[in-house]
């Protein structure tokens, strides 16, 4: 793959995104489906971000690449791509960025591809788009990465039509697609969700292959067992905002934020006490539509309290500065408030949880 | 393959059948119809009846009477007109046929090229003023009666203006294409666009819907993530996509004006068409005629519904293996 | 820091309003569909207006030939047809508009009848015509799509290729055979007798050639629905067919039927007019737009408001119904479409 190595300096993120902000207009108002999202990735670094659907982990990245067409949207903050921002780019600058230097692969593979055209044809059209290929060169370098992404026999399944593939097939070849221009950054959206579990993992084995290869990588995800297994960090969004972000270790061993509490919480484990029902985060995911001023999640949360209803910023709570949550309570000691959060609402200061759930965890 | 235009043409063949067997119910079977009566026409004699009864086997068993239909029709070919004693009916289609092709041909590729220019400036133009005003004149094509258009627009060239702005413009009629290409052209030129507008307007109005169906889809937000042109998006991408259902739309909408459909065209600016056979029986209720130029357009109807198919199979590779 | 319980925040229950409430909010604020109706509403109520017009206004018999007729225009008394005086002398000049509503506004036709108050009574026919054929078509076309999609097998395969044989073979040859073969004798089919020069020939007619029109794309969105895990469910639990073709499948379809409504209506007006003109429509005395633009065939060099006028009023009432229709499509259905071929 002709990757032109970029120099980097150490302490500048690849991807700086500062403050954005999406919102769309409805005929009931305006919805605000990312609010004030701050992140950034390193050079070759995988960045997992988890949320339940609607918390604006996917319209994010959209945003960034430039990719919400609908003229209802109104996108707002500083995408930072190795220090330019993408969001003042002109339309011509920033074609050449998609694809080239950040690609992005989808949730659904089944739609991903144009029905009419080979497989081998759309990756020729993604390379001839920002390289002065020939359309000879172009096909040999799609029969590459087909079988670089461990498609048997590719070089006669670069003639097949996208039906003629498997899901994971089809997965592989949009992600052969996206690295067809050696990209610096992977954008993927949920790229295993749609496929069975065996399949998973070897897309994820991709992705690490990918990301050994230099290549930094944004991986959203609802699913925290995938990101405990390739992240370097993690970002917890919840509403359209952040609400945990750190190294994976940090966040998995030591997780500050109650919504990251709920999220492990309901994630069954191998060996652990077998529960007669998985504890749920009670209530509703926030709509977009009715954020509340202050915390997102505080509706919902099981330590709730006066101070929630002003809006908590992220912020280091302890000596690893690097580990960051949004949330009111007293920075030092979570682990001890969130075995308090789990004993019960008479801890928990009026956790609002459902009668099913009181009773599996009174007993 | 072989297999599938095996299936295809015999699926064809049972088209034609069934259009047949229609045509022979509406004309042989219909509750409270005497058939000789129809088709002898207006204040027919008594001998004409019975020879008509003889003729088409009408005392006999209906499935008798289909092959007599078919037989007068496709093998003796000696399928008469009682209105107008002696004259034949399949030669008189054959010698309408060239007419009615120059007319539909020619208007198919002004609206194909307008429609698709259309819908897909519409599509690409959503949330501007433009796409409503194009969309507008797509509906005033779609709501005009043609018939009417073609009215008007003989009042407009062919009266006061005439000595004037559409001198240019010769008299209702045809003149054949072997003869004088640059007359028949010219008088072809207002029955085209005439015909043209209406379809036009209606395939302008499916197309905007489809591109906009596909713009909306996630083959288009990959097209989009792979930093392609927004003018090769629509084009190669979305419009390529949209294509596949009108294709399939206008093989039969071309079979049925190649059939007749386009009569009204035809009788308004006195093209010697098919349509205007069919006009002209129908005034006298000439039933042999219609008859003949129904199944006439059967046949072309089902002609050209094979041809797109082959056209559709090229277009969505999904089909070809169906 | 206190750890007070902070009170609830009230979850007030919205309801979200019902998917017919907003269909109507949403064709409220479509401001062309809006428009659309209101120009619908004035063409239906003018036309059922007609025989006031007629009766007060113009003081005419729309359907009664006044060949030697006189009438009154600045104050002299005119013949209402002058004969010609070119060519064989054989055909005959009716008096053109006198733009007066008292009498021939838009002047006569050939047999010297007022050609307003005839466009009146034409547009109540056309108007009639057009809804009752639409609707038959629907209801028809809804119900045969349903049956065919949702009971499959032999029933779907025999309908469906009926189905496409019809939808395959050009609408106006198929109702001019039907026409022609029905027109002089009416039509005895079982119970349904409808007598020949009676409206409801032309209704019936219209009403089913176009029943494929309604029906195929119905019956592709049931073999949909009917994979869907809801419509499974209530056969699962033993709901019989016709119950859960009424209670779970119809509901899901009538959108789109409805959708159908308004397009089907211009599409019926303009064959009914087509008929018409073919002289295999609407039969004298009846007028219809179609009708008239016939009479003023042979008049459109000397009186083309004869032929102008009707087709003015079916393009509007058209456009109005195609523009209102595609307002309820984006509201209820905007995945549905209608060929439009005709």
């Amino acid at each position: 793959m002709p990757d032109q190595p970029v120099k980097e300096l150490p302490d500048q993120p690849l991807l700086d995104v500062r403050d954005l902000r999406v919102t769309f207009r409805t005929r009931r108002g305006s919805v605000t489906a990312v609010d004030g999202l701050s992140l950034s990735v390193a050079p070759g670094e995988i960045l997992g971000v988890v949320g339940e659907s609607g918390s604006g982990k996917s319209v994010s990245m959209l945003a960034v690449l430039r990719l919400l067409t609908n003229p209802n949207v109104t996108v707002s903050g500083q995408v930072l791509f190795r220090g330019r921002d993408l969001l003042a780019l002109p339309d011509k600058e920033m074609r050449a960025v998609r694809g080239r230097e950040i690609a992005m692969v989808f949730q659904d593979p089944m739609t991903a591809l144009t029905p009419v055209y080979t497989v081998g044809w759309q990756i020729a059209e993604q390379i001839r788009a920002h390289e002065q290929v020939s359309r000879k060169a172009a096909r040999a370098r799609a029969v590459e990465l087909l079988s670089d992404v461990g498609i048997p026999d590719a070089a006669s399944r670069v003639n097949a039509y996208p039906h003629e593939f498997s899901g994971g097939m089809r997965q592989r070849a949009v992600i052969a697609m996206a690295l067809a221009c050696g990209p610096s950054l992977l954008i993927a959206d949920e790229p295993t969700t749609a496929l069975d579990v065996t399949i998973q993992a070897q897309i994820l084995d991709l992705m690490r292959e990918l990301n050994a290869r230099g290549s930094a990588v944004v991986l959203i995800t609802h699913d925290m067992g995938v990101v405990s297994e390739i992240a370097d960090r993690v970002l917890v969004m919840y509403g359209g905002r952040a609400a945990e972000e750190g190294p994976s270790q940090a966040v998995f061993h030591g997780p500050r934020h109650p919504y990251t509490w709920g999220l492990l919480d309901s994630v069954p484990r191998v060996g652990g006490t077998r529960l007669r029902r998985l504890p749920t985060i009670a209530g509703m995911p926030v709509s977009p539509d009715s954020l509340p001023e202050g915390c997102a999640f505080a509706p919902r949360c099981p330590a709730r309290h006066d101070r929630c209803e002003e809006r908590p910023e992220l912020a280091a709570g302890n000596a690893n500065t690097a580990h960051r949550d949004a949330c009111w309570l007293p920075p030092d000691d979570r682990a001890a408030q969130r075995l308090a959060a789990r004993a019960g609402p008479e801890a928990g200061a009026g956790a609002q949880r459902t009668d099913e759930t009181d009773r599996e965890m009174a007993p | 393959m072989l297999y599938f235009a095996l299936r295809r043409f015999l699926s064809a063949l049972f088209v034609m059948f069934a259009i047949s067997v229609l045509v022979f119910l509406i004309f042989f079977a219909t509750p409270g119809v005497d058939p000789a009566a129809r088709i002898a026409g207006r204040n027919a004699d008594p001998a004409t009846l019975a020879q008509v009864r003889h003729s088409f086997g009408l005392d006999r068993p209906m499935p008798v009477r289909y092959l007599l239909m078919m037989q007068h029709l496709l093998i003796d070919r000696d399928l008469e007109s009682f209105v107008n004693r002696g004259s034949r009916v399949v030669p008189q289609i054959v010698q309408a046929m060239p007419v009615t092709l120059s007319l539909v041909v020619g208007a198919a590729v002004i609206w194909m090229t307008v429609g698709i220019v259309m819908g897909t400036a519409a599509a690409a133009l959503r949330g501007t003023l433009a796409d409503p005003l194009i969309m507008l004149v797509g509906v005033v094509g779609v709501s005009l009666p043609a018939y009417w258009l073609g009215e008007v627009v003989n009042l407009v060239t062919q009266n006061r203006l005439h000595d004037t702005v559409f001198s240019w413009v010769p008299p209702p009629g045809y003149v054949e294409l072997g003869h004088d290409p640059g007359q028949w052209a010219l008088h072809m030129l207002f029955p085209w666009l005439t015909l043209a507008l209406l379809y036009a307007g209606i395939y302008a109005r499916l197309l905007r819907g489809e591109v906009v169906t596909a713009l909306g889809e996630d083959y288009v937000r990959t097209a989009r993530a792979k930093g392609l042109s927004e003018r090769r998006i629509l084009v190669r991408h979305a419009l390529r996509c949209s294509l596949i259902p009108i294709v399939s739309l206008f093989g039969l909408d071309f079979g049925a004006l190649v059939g007749g459909a386009a009569l009204l065209t035809e009788v308004v600016f006195g093209l010697p068409g098919v349509g205007k056979l069919t006009f002209d029986a129908l005034q006298n209720l000439d039933l042999p005629v219609i008859m003949g130029t129904v199944l006439y357009a059967a046949f072309f109807v089902v002609l050209a519904n094979a041809l797109v198919d082959i056209l559709y199979a090229r277009l969505d590779p999904r089909a070809r293996h169906a | 820091m206190s750890r007070a319980v902070a009170p609830l925040p009230t979850t007030e229950a919205r309801r979200s309003p019902g998917p017919w409430r907003t269909a109507v909010a949403d064709l409220s604020c479509n401001r062309p569909a809006t428009a659309a109706a209101v120009v619908l509403l004035i063409v239906v109520v003018v036309c059922l207006c007609a025989p006031l017009y007629a009766d007060h206004i113009a003081h005419t018999d729309p359907f009664q030939s006044h060949v030697s007729g006189t009438t009154v225009v600045d104050g002299k008394t005119v013949p209402v047809l002058t004969p010609s005086s070119t060519g064989l002398g054989l055909g005959v000049t009716p008096i053109g508009p006198t733009w007066d509503t008292a009498h021939y506004f838009l002047g006569s036709d050939n047999q010297g009848r007022d050609v307003m108050a005839r466009l009146l009574y034409g547009g109540r026919t056309s108007l009639f015509i057009g809804v009752t054929a639409a609707l038959l078509t629907v209801v028809i076309g809804t119900a045969v799509g349903v049956l065919a999609g949702y009971a499959g097998g032999a029933v779907d395969a025999v309908i469906s290729r009926i189905l496409d044989v019809i939808w395959a073979f050009p609408v106006y040859l198929l109702a001019i055979c039907l026409s022609v073969v029905l027109l002089t004798d009416g039509l005895r089919l079982g119970p349904l007798t409808v007598d020949a020069g009676s409206l409801w020939l032309p209704v019936v007619i219209i009403a089913a050639i176009y029943v494929p029109y309604v029906a195929r794309p119905l019956r592709g969105q049931v073999l949909v629905l009917r994979n869907k895990e809801f419509i499974q469910a209530a056969i699962g639990s033993g709901a019989p067919a016709l119950r859960v073709m009424r209670r779970e499948v119809l509901p899901n379809v009538v959108p789109t039927a409805i959708v159908f409504l308004p397009l089907m209506t211009a599409l019926a007006m303009l064959t009914e007019s087509a008929l018409s003109f073919l002289s295999v429509g609407v039969q004298p005395p009846d007028a219809s737009w179609g009708t008239i633009i016939e009479d003023g065939l042979g008049l459109l060099y000397t009186r083309p408001a004869v032929t102008i006028a009707p087709g003015l009023l079916i393009a509007l009432t058209t456009v109005a119904l195609n523009v209102l229709g595609d307002g309820v499509r984006d509201a209820l259905d905007p995945s549905a479409r209608l060929r439009g071929g005709v």
